[in-house]
Order: C-alpha cells, then sequence, then structure tokens
C-alpha cells in the first residue's frame, strides 16, 4: 500500500530545479499592471487631508484608488468586517493600507507609493497590555473565562502556592515566499485569481464581495505556497482583492506582491502573551488549584484573535489533570499589525504557560521538572488498540474526556532512549566543573487538540476523475504549503485504487473543482481531505467493481475478480466502455465534535497529538549568548502516513518553535513602528541553529479514533516541542544561583543575561 | 551592453545602472527559479553561482548584484544546475532524496549555494549556508543531502568553458587603481560600487536612483594582499573573503570573526573598502584593525594620505574623506598575534553585531605591556576603548585588574538602545567581553560555540 511509506515529496524534483511555480512565477499576459500599497505612517488617527497628486504623477503609474473609490465591499477581515482594504478616515496601525498605486511595474509602484503626501491628526496609540487594560480596549465585551472546579479551594489546600508571570513574544511567519497574488479578469465579469493563499474560498468569498458578484463568478486556484504557516490563512486577503477590484476596472490583468518589508509592516504575526499564574501544589508538585491569566495584544483588527485566545485557554493544561482550574483571557485591541494565525494558533503559547508552572514548582520544590510533570500527567488511555475505557475523572478544563493519553509510556521511552536521567546528572557535573558555561536540559511533553474549534469548519471536498487510460487525476480542498498534503492525499488515493503513486496526477487547487473549502489549517488537511479523497476514490473503485461482478481486490496495479486478473488500465476501460461514471466527488464530516465556546463546554477535539521533546543547551554566563546542543523527540503522529514527510514536519516544527523563543524577536518602537521588519534584523533559525545531534522518532501506536488510516495530524504540534528548548535555558540559568530564573521569551542572549542577574541577586 | 555568460552562453545586453540581476533573470529572461525572498541579500533565496576570471565559483545574492557587475563573468542560475539533457546535479538529487525540501521556494537557493560549495569541495556545511534562510525543515535534511553529495563528482557542465567576446562595459569600470583616481576626481559626487551589499540596499530598499556610478571590481591592483615592510597591505577592493584566508594564520580570532560576517554570498561580495568607507558603527572588520593598528591609505587623484584606521571615523554617518577621495587599501602591522575578536549578536551567524569588541592586549612577565581595545556597536563610530586601554597598560594581568578596568568602559561609550540590544545590555557585555578576554587567557572555556553534547 502507498500509504505508511516514504514517498518523496510530489514536488522535489521541481523545486530543485527551479521549474516549481509559485504566483510570481507565473507567466503574466502583455500589459499586466502592478500594485503597491501606501501605508499609514502614524499608529492612531485621524486623515485629515490626502495629496496623492505626485503618486498619481510618478513615472509609469496608471492609478491611484483611496477607499471611495472601491466599488463595493471595503472589507478583507476574515471575521468581524472591521479591516477595511484602504483606510476609511482612521487609521489604526504603522503600515495599514491608506491608498493602493496601480502601475506598469512592480517597482514603479514601489516607488510612486512612496510619494503620497497624507495628513493626520494622530492620537497617542494603545500600543502595550497595560495602555489597552487602562483604556479598556479590547475585542468582546469583556475576559472570557473557563473554569473547573473550586480554584480558590484549589489554591487554599495547597501546601506550597507561588504566583508569577512571563511574557511571551510574538512571531513573524517569515514564509520565504511573501505575498502574492495575480488576478486575470474573464468575460461577463467573471475573474480568475491566483493566489498564495492557505484559503482560496475565503479569498473568493471576500473577491466576490468587492467585485459585486456572486461566488459563482469568482475562481481561486492555488497551486502551492512557498510556506504558509497561518500567515496565509487571512492575511492575503487584501492582495486578492486590490488585484481583482482593479482588473476589474481596468479589465487588465493585476498582479501584486509585497516586498519583504512591506510584507512585514502590513502583515499579522503570532499573539503575543502575558502569563500571569498562581498555583497551589503539594510536596510531590501535584497541582491542587491553577489559577491562570492570559493577556495577549491582537492588534488593531478581530481577524482569528478570538478562536486564536481560545485555543490558547483550550491548551492552558497542556498534558496536565488539574481539578480546580480558572482560566481568563483578555483579548486586547492595540494599534498594531492584526495578529494572525500561526502554526498553533495560540495552543503553543498556552501550552508554554502551563510548562512555566511545571518549571516553576520543580524548582520551588527542588525536584525534577520531568518528576513534576509526569505526577500530574492526565490518566493513561490505556491499551488503545482495546479501545480501553478511560478513568471517570480524565476530562480537561473545557469538561472533554482525555481517552487517548500516551504520555506516560511516550515519555517513559523518550526519557530512556534520550538518556535523560545519566544527562542530567552529566549537565550538573559539568556545571560544577565550569564557571563561565552553564548546561541545562529538560524535557517537556505536549498534548494537542486536533480540529477547528469552529465545529462547521470540520469538513472536506475531494473530486476524483479516473480517465479512460487509468490515470487518475485528483483535485480536493486543501492548499500545499510544503506540508506534503498533495503527497500523503495522493498515496490514499493510490492506496484506494491499489495502483503506484506516479499514477496520480495531483492538481492545484481551484475552487471551481472543490467548493466551500475550509482553510488548510489547524493541521487539519490530511484528516479532512484524505478522508474526502478516500471516499471519492471509494466511489470509483465500487463502481468498477460492480461493473466487474462486486468483490474485486485492488492491489499491486490489478484488480482480482474471481480467478480473473486485470490490469487496473483494463479494468478501467472496461467500465468505461460500459458507461460507468468514472468521476466522483467525496465529503467527509468530522464526527462527535461540538464546542461551545462561549461556555468553554463540550468536545472542541476529535482526539489529541502527542509528543515529546529533550533538549540540551549551553549559555555562556558572561553575555547570555546560548545554544542548542542536542534535541531528542519521540511524536506521535498515529499510524503515520508518510514517516520521511512526518519527521520532516517535527523537525522543521521543532526548530520554528526554538527559534520563537530564542532568537525571534519583534521590537515595536514607541511610536507603535515595528523595528524589526525584514531578516537584517528579525532572525530565524539559520542551518547552525539547528541541533548538531538531533534524534527524530515515531513513536509506535495508531490513531483510538477511525482517522484516515488511524494516522494523526503533524502539522502545528511539534512546534510545541520547541518547549524544551526554552525549559532547558531555564534549568542552565537555574545552575547560576538560588532564584528563578523567571525567564521570558524570547530568550535572547540578553534575556537569558537578565535572567541570571537575577538568580543571583 | 554587459557581456557574460548565463548557464554557459553568451548574453549581451543593454542594463540599466541600478539593475540587479534577479530583476533581469527573472523579468527579461524568465528564469523564474531564482526567487525573491527579502530582496536584501539575507535569505539567500535568490542565490546564483558567479564565476570571475580566476575561475573560482561564488556564491552570491542575485537581488543585490547589480548588472554592470557581471562584465565578463560567468552566472550560472538553478535552471544551469542541472545538465542540458535534464540531469540533476548530485546536489539536487540529494535534496529530492533526502526530503530536503518542502514549501521548496528558498530551495534554488540552497541548490545553488550547496553547487558551489561542491564544486570547491566544501564541506563546512553549515558555513557555507548560513546565507540560506528556510523556515519549513529545520535544515536537518538540508545538512544531510550535503553531506551526501560531497562524494560525488562535480558534473561536466558546471565548468565555464566558453570563452566570452571582448566588449566595453555598460558603465565606468577602470581597471586600475589611478584609472579609478582619476574617474572619481572627475566625479567627487559619484557612488563608487564594490560588492554592493551596502549599495545594493539603497535601490532595492530606499529606492533612491544612482547618478554617476563607477564599479571597482575589475581594478586588479586595488584587489592584492601584498606583504610589505610595514605589514599586510590589502587592498580596498578585496572581498572579505579574501580577508578571511588571509586571516585564517595570521589572526585566527579575527577570521573566526569574518566566518561569521554576512554570509558567504555577501562575503564573496562585500569588500573590505567598502566595510570601511561606508562608516558603519556595526561593521566588523573597523574594530578588529583598529585593535590591530591598521593604517587607513585614502587617494584622491594623485594625492595620497595616510592616517591611523580609527581617526577616518570622525563621527555617526561622518568620514574623513573628501568628495572624490577614497580608502585604496588598510595595512595590517607586523605583529605577534594576541588578536581576541568577539561578535555578540542575536543568531550566531549571518547577524549585524549588537556588540563587537577587539582585544590586542600583550601580557609580558605577568603586565600588560600593550592593549589597543576596539568596539562596535558601543558608540557612533567603531571606537576605542581608551579609558580601558590606559587602566591596562602597564598593570598586572589580574582579575582585580580587570574589575577595575571594566569600569572605564563607562568613560569610553554611551552605548544606544536598539532592535538589537538595549543600552544597558551593551555596556553590560562591554564589560564582560573584557573579562572573557582574561578568562580566555587563563584558559577557561568561554566559548559556547565550541560545546559538544
Amino acid at each position: 500500500m502507498s500509504v505508511g511509506t516514504s514517498s518523496k515529496h510530489d514536488s522535489g524534483k521541481l523545486h530543485v530545479t527551479g521549474a516549481a511555480r509559485y504566483v510570481d512565477d507565473l507567466p503574466t499576459p502583455a500589459g499586466t499592471l502592478h500594485l503597491a500599497f501606501g501605508t499609514s505612517r502614524i499608529a492612531r488617527g485621524t486623515i485629515t487631508a490626502m495629496d496623492l497628486s505626485k503618486v498619481a504623477s510618478a513615472p509609469d503609474v496608471v492609478a491611484v484608488l483611496v477607499a471611495q473609490d472601491l466599488p463595493f465591499a471595503n472589507d478583507v477581515s476574515p471575521s468581524a468586517h472591521d479591516e477595511p482594504l484602504l483606510a476609511e478616515g482612521s487609521v489604526h496601525y504603522i503600515g495599514q493600507p491608506v491608498f493602493l498605486v496601480v502601475a506598469r511595474s512592480h517597482l514603479a509602484a514601489r516607488k510612486a507609493a512612496r510619494l503620497g503626501d497624507v495628513s493626520y491628526e494622530e492620537e497617542t496609540p494603545i500600543l502595550t497590555i497595560e495602555h489597552a487594560l487602562a483604556a479598556d480596549s479590547r475585542f468582546e465585551e469583556g475576559p472570557r473565562v473557563y473554569a473547573k472546579g473550586d480554584v480558590e479551594a484549589g489554591l487554599a489546600v495547597g501546601t506550597h502556592r507561588i504566583d508569577g508571570s512571563m511574557e511571551i513574544g510574538g512571531q513573524e511567519h517569515f514564509y520565504l515566499e511573501g505575498h502574492a497574488a495575480l488576478a486575470l479578469p474573464q468575460e461577463g465579469g467573471e475573474m480568475v485569481v491566483h493566489a498564495s493563499s492557505q484559503h482560496p474560498t475565503e479569498i473568493q468569498h471576500k473577491v466576490a464581495d468587492a467585485l459585486g458578484t456572486p461566488m459563482n463568478a469568482v475562481r481561486v486556484e492555488v497551486r502551492r505556497m512557498g510556506g504558509g504557516f497561518g500567515g496565509k490563512e487571512s492575511q492575503g486577503n487584501a492582495l486578492c482583492v486590490a488585484c481583482a477590484v482593479v482588473a476589474a476596472q481596468l479589465n487588465q490583468p493585476v498582479k501584486m506582491r509585497y516586498d519583504r518589508d512591506d510584507d512585514m509592516m502590513i502583515t499579522g504575526k503570532r499573539h503575543d502573551f502575558r502569563i500571569n499564574y498562581s498555583v497551589g501544589f503539594d510536596d510531590t508538585g501535584r497541582i491542587t488549584g491553577l489559577d491562570v491569566t492570559h493577556y495577549t495584544r491582537c492588534g488593531w483588527a478581530q481577524d482569528l484573535s478570538l478562536p486564536v485566545a481560545d485555543r490558547a485557554m483550550l491548551h492552558a493544561d497542556n498534558a496536565y489533570l488539574l481539578d480546580h482550574v480558572r482560566i481568563t483571557s483578555h483579548r486586547l485591541k492595540t494599534n498594531t499589525q492584526s495578529a494572525t494565525a500561526f502554526r498553533g494558533f495560540g495552543g503553543p503559547q498556552g501550552m508554554l504557560g502551563m510548562e512555566r508552572v511545571m518549571d516553576h514548582i520543580a524548582h520551588h520544590l527542588g525536584l525534577d521538572p520531568l518528576a513534576v510533570r509526569c505526577v500530574n500527567f492526565y490518566t493513561s488511555g490505556g491499551d488503545i488498540s482495546k479501545h480501553g475505557k478511560p478513568a471517570a475523572e480524565n476530562t480537561t478544563p473545557y469538561g472533554m474526556q482525555v481517552t487517548d493519553f500516551v504520555l506516560h509510556e511516550l515519555v517513559a521511552q523518550l526519557e530512556r532512549s534520550s538518556d535523560y536521567q545519566a544527562r542530567r546528572a552529566k549537565v550538573a557535573d559539568w556545571n560544577a566543573q565550569n564557571a563561565v558555561l552553564k548546561r541545562g536540559i529538560a524535557l517537556t511533553p505536549l498534548k494537542f487538540g486536533i480540529s477547528f474549534t469552529l465545529t462547521h469548519l470540520n469538513q472536506a471536498g475531494a473530486l476524483v476523475h479516473v480517465y479512460q487510460d487509468g490515470s487518475i487525476h485528483l483535485n480536493h480542498g486543501g492548499t500545499e504549503m510544503g506540508q506534503g498534503l498533495f503527497t500523503k492525499v495522493a498515496q490514499v488515493a493510490a492506496s484506494v485504487f491499489g495502483v503506484s503513486l506516479d499514477r496520480v496526477q495531483i492538481t492545484a487547487t481551484d475552487t471551481g473543482k472543490v467548493p466551500n473549502t475550509s482553510a488548510t489549517a489547524a493541521s487539519s488537511g490530511t484528516d479532512l481531505n484524505g478522508m474526502a479523497v478516500k471516499a471519492a476514490c471509494e466511489t470509483i473503485r465500487d463502481r468498477i467493481s460492480d461493473h466487474l461482478g462486486g468483490g474485486a481486490a485492488f492491489g499491486g496495479g490489478t484488480v482480482t475478480v474471481g480467478d480473473t486478473v486485470l490490469s487496473f488500465e483494463e479494468a478501467v476501460k472496461s467500465a468505461y466502455e460500459n458507461r460507468v461514471s468514472l468521476s466522483a466527488t467525496g465529503f467527509y464530516a468530522t464526527p462527535d465534535v461540538a464546542w461551545d465556546r462561549i461556555a468553554g463546554k463540550g468536545r472542541p477535539f476529535y482526539y489529541f497529538a502527542y509528543g515529546a521533546a529533550v533538549t540540551e543547551v549551553v549559555i555562556d554566563t558572561l553575555t547570555g549568548e546560548n545554544r542548542i546542543l542536542r534535541a531528542d523527540i519521540l511524536h506521535d503522529c498515529g499510524s503515520s502516513l508518510n514517516p520521511a514527510l512526518d519527521i520532516g514536519q517535527i523537525e522543521g516544527g521543532y526548530v520554528q518553535g526554538a527559534g520563537w523563543l530564542t532568537t525571534e524577536e519583534l521590537v515595536w518602537d514607541a511610536h507603535g513602528a515595528l523595528k524589526t521588519h525584514a531578516p537584517a534584523t528579525y532572525k530565524i533559525p539559520c542551518a547552525s541553529d539547528r541541533p548538531e545531534v538531533f534524534n527524530v522518532a515515531l513513536w509506535d501506536g495508531e490513531a483510538l479514533e477511525p482517522t484516515i488510516y488511524r494516522s494523526k495530524a503533524v502539522g502545528e504540534p511539534p512546534l510545541m516541542l520547541g518547549i524544551s528548548a526554552l525549559m532547558a535555558l531555564s534549568d542552565a540559568v537555574a545552575s547560576c544561583g538560588a532564584g528563578y530564573p523567571d525567564l521570558h521569551a524570547p530568550a535572547t542572549a540578553e534575556q537569558v543575561l537578565q535572567a541570571i542577574g537575577r538568580v543571583r541577586a | 551592453m554587459v557581456t557574460f555568460l548565463l548557464n554557459g552562453e553568451t548574453v549581451q545586453a543593454e542594463v540599466g545602472p541600478t539593475e540587479t540581476l534577479l530583476d533581469f533573470l527573472r523579468e527579461r529572461r524568465g528564469l523564474t527559479g531564482t526567487k525573491e525572498g527579502c530582496n536584501e541579500g539575507d535569505c539567500g533565496a535568490c542565490s546564483v553561482i558567479v564565476t570571475g576570471p580566476d575561475g573560482a565559483p561564488l556564491a552570491m545574492n542575485a537581488c543585490i548584484l547589480f548588472m554592470g557587475q557581471l562584465q565578463g563573468r560567468a552566472v550560472r542560475t538553478v535552471e544551469g544546475v542541472s545538465g542540458p539533457d535534464g540531469a540533476l546535479h548530485p546536489v539536487q538529487q540529494a535534496m529530492v532524496d533526502h526530503h530536503g525540501s518542502q514549501c521548496g521556494f528558498c530551495t534554488p537557493g540552497f541548490i545553488t549555494t550547496m553547487a558551489a560549495a561542491h564544486a570547491c569541495g566544501a564541506t563546512d556545511h553549515e558555513d557555507q549556508l548560513a546565507g540560506n534562510l528556510c523556515r519549513c525543515t529545520g535544515y536537518a535534511p538540508i545538512i544531510r543531502a550535503a553531506e551526501a553529495a560531497a562524494s560525488e563528482p562535480v558534473p561536466d557542465w558546471m565548468h565555464e568553458t566558453t570563452a566570452l567576446p571582448e566588449s566595453e562595459p555598460p558603465y565606468p569600470s577602470p581597471t586600475s587603481s589611478d584609472a579609478l583616481a582619476a574617474w572619481y576626481a572627475a566625479h567627487p559626487d559619484g557612488t563608487l560600487i564594490g560588492g554592493a551589499t551596502d549599495v545594493g540596499l539603497w535601490v532595492t530598499k530606499q529606492l533612491r536612483a544612482l547618478k554617476d556610478i563607477c564599479f571597482t571590481g575589475r581594478c586588479n591592483d586595488l584587489q592584492q594582499i601584498e606583504h610589505t615592510d610595514a605589514g599586510l597591505k590589502i587592498g580596498a577592493a578585496c572581498t572579505i573573503t579574501q580577508v578571511l584566508e588571509a586571516m585564517r594564520d595570521r589572526h585566527p580570532s579575527f577570521a573566526e570573526m569574518l566566518r561569521r560576517y554576512g554570509s558567504v554570498q555577501v562575503r564573496n561580495a562585500a569588500t573590505i573598502g567598502g566595510n570601511i568607507a561606508n562608516g558603519s558603527p556595526i561593521g566588523d572588520s573597523p574594530p578588529a584593525l583598529i585593535a590591530l593598528g591598521a593604517v587607513l591609505h585614502l587617494r584622491k587623484g594623485d594625492m595620497r594620505r595616510e592616517m591611523p584606521l580609527e581617526e577616518f571615523f570622525i563621527a555617526y554617518g561622518k568620514q574623513d574623506r573628501t568628495p572624490g577621495e577614497f580608502v585604496e587599501a588598510v595595512t595590517i602591522p607586523n605583529q605577534p598575534d594576541h588578536l581576541r575578536c568577539y561578535k555578540i549578536s542575536k543568531r550566531f551567524d549571518q547577524d549585524i553585531s549588537a556588540v563587537c569588541g577587539c582585544f590586542n592586549i600583550v601580557v609580558e612577565g605577568g603586565k600588560v605591556t600593550s592593549a589597543r581595545i576596539a568596539f562596535g556597536g558601543m558608540a557612533g563610530t567603531p571606537a576605542r576603548a581608551t579609558h580601558v586601554e590606559n587602566a591596562l597598560s602597564g598593570a598586572d594581568w589580574t582579575a582585580e585588574v580587570i574589575t577595575v578596568a571594566q569600569a572605564a568602559f563607562e568613560q569610553d561609550f554611551t552605548p544606544m538602545s536598539d532592535m538589537r540590544a538595549s543600552a544597558s545590555y551593551r555596556m553590560q557585555v562591554a564589560k564582560a567581553l573584557l573579562q572573557r578576554c582574561f578568562d580566555d587567557s587563563q584558559g577557561l572555556a568561554t566559548n559556547v560555540l565550541v560545546v559538544r553534547a
């Protein structure tokens, strides 16, 4: 069977030869126009005058548009209709699009966009958590609270109680391909848009609204993205709408791509958080009560901030059974870029808050943090092959039964395979012998909920054709951003038909082929689309089988009915000649999920994915410089559809997560201007930052629920393995003195040095 | 008309004065394998292989490479890394086999950089690839691929064998220091372009139009490193790659710092003269050169003058250079090596320093007989820490003296806060680096980069 094998990425050869096309690589018709936004220079205020005469008269400029020039909806928000394409009277962050330049070249548009003369009446921007709380500047009417048990009582019964606070920085996606879009006007008012987007259907929807047409007049195509990571879930709307509007007005093809600096100034990033906690616990570190408060800067528009903040709350327990807990979440509106989806979607921040609590408890008690973690774990799901019944009381703070918990076993295996205990002793020895350089080690687990928390998004469609020559044409609603979705889904198709993978032609995601798709997000791409493709393929396969008399077996490129063995081509040809339909749609809706986000109760997730990582680091106590030395990972992909691709997601996720928590620092100045808006100043990991010793293994298990071939989603969870790097740094810093490191993220050299100062104080 | 080889074929083209190779490839030749990731030479997605007259294939960033720099050179893009019949290069095959691409957007840049390194037999893969960012893979499979391909032979098609016809460069490109001096004296407000790793950003990011440009890359006599009685004289047009090689045995700590200067692509283009002349307070070579007592050679027309390098830097954005005057060379006096260079940045590789401290301290019989200490990132210019030097000079080389001398940094510097570091961190680190220098001399382990799991 094709599933379960390490097939190579379907575009691998195209990637390495430069032949793989991204939006900016598509050949464009003659006369294609190019766009650039003129953006706000202030963080908050009212536009009092706009003189765009120099823009309009700049070389090769064709037109300049402001909000009043837009014919229909001036709205690129994915949620609350609070995000105009072009500013209407007021501006809300530095970088907000104010006017739109149409020019004959990308460069001409960029140059002209800087010539706008916009006057503002400035207001004091709301930039920080303190500012926002003082001004009660927030989304939703007040903080959202999820609770279980009696937190006050839980805190009171603990033998120990500590309070703490942690700052968690945001993160720029830094997809290597910046945002890009190409709109091609068609006859009769139709529009075709090529987008670099995780959410073609939303692009279709926003473009239709902006053009005043029904959705059936807009077709959106996405072959691939040069990275997404959540940054292309909603943030591509603006470019696509801008291109479509201009293309419709001028009846010419229109392209737009952001220069890297523009991309980083205009688009949203991961939400930064402050997490405050009070925790009560006994002498073993077992938590008796936890009161945790999230403060997050959502930026100027709502975008996806509510579900992001919800998911942070839903991961505030991480892997730990809490009897008495209260989680409070403040979603603060600030005059900064509108924070958006980013791999993990709030989950990493919520989970990190919990891991910080574990680290703090262990330090307080002088225990191995791993022991404290284990004593708090949920009860094991037992032998999942027997669908073992979980303990009666094994519920999350939002009332969901945890039935598939594998971390007792998984962590024990990783503890052994990584030689954690012996290495922990060696780290202590090193630290006793070295005055300047100190090592640290930490093992952190993760439990990540899989499903969109907005339940209706848990659906997917597919369209499969088998041509009369036996070749298979595959289409589904998911988008390829590098994660290998297309490869995995093609493996599913090949497996159903029992043919080799090269018989399956993967085609671009297209709203004209599969409608009403959800974003490729929430790690759900394979789970949802794989099932939809399987359903479509099985429909065709069963028709062929029925045509052959029923009971046909498909495998090894053949179809066997009784004693008759046909090649797959022969079987297909026979079906065709007997007028059997060889085209089918498939559909899948995740069962059993139901969630009330206001009450904070229900089953938001179909299942959980698990994993754990051990990271060892070294720090320089003179400068705070730090490095990851080794990482050992054991991760749960269920029964992996493609071990090589899954390991790729795990390695990449770990490094991206570690980058978030170490070198990747977003800095805004006192005026609200982002100062780290290019790779010269914003530092994602490079090759030497990966762990030199990097042992990654897959947990030998399978999903408890009947997921696609009992595999588990792998897109987001591994990012949270990077938390172990931060906790290892905390461990190293703790060796410098008696105090608690109170290490904030990102743990830049400067942050680490400050923490060393704290423990020595 | 610029004349160069593109994937083995002669190209002659009219080009704009600041037209970049990246735009030329993508917009005029339809070679869209070369990607724009940042347009400032920091991500490597646009990497191409440039081979000059010496035949050495060099990875460079096409986004900040002006067409005028290519006269007489050979360019190989990702499309030219595979064979004429479509056969994959060993690094391409290895990247496929080891799952080295995910989204694939950075991949062509990795392929070209890897192919250039492969052609040179380089196996320090992390250093070779420090200028290529990947956001998907975590680099592990890419390094595995580079290791797997290392022993494979270089395919024939990678050799640049086609002879180029003679032609006049499209923009002033003098071939000697004398010719350059004459041009610059006649165009004192013109812009000299060496590697364009800084000037390139004036064009791609500031969107400046440059009039009166002159490319220095063909001035052979400015690309020489000579041993003179006064020391090692480095021509201003020498690339950082050349300087790194020259420092490897002479001042290994300087070489190690230059290993972290930009990336392979940047070091192959950037010149020592440019790094000095632009006057940046965070350029990495000036602090080391100042600590070594380097002498700067300036030239205007036929007039030449010299000065200690530190005197060139007057204030932020202001250097002791008159219009039409240019940096011709820098001389490092001969001396036993005592130099220790410490570069502090958010990321170890390919990052601009928050603080760069260089210590040239001679200790004889337990006493400091000479101390030259220079820093980048601590002031508006690269600058000496004279109060610290004075506190050390003639004193015992002891922990107590170090503590006293550390306090003198407060008299030498008033650093600023920016996105790289706060003022207080910079000051704390400057003091810490003096401590590190002392600890190093005592044999303590101080370098996180050499620690292994």
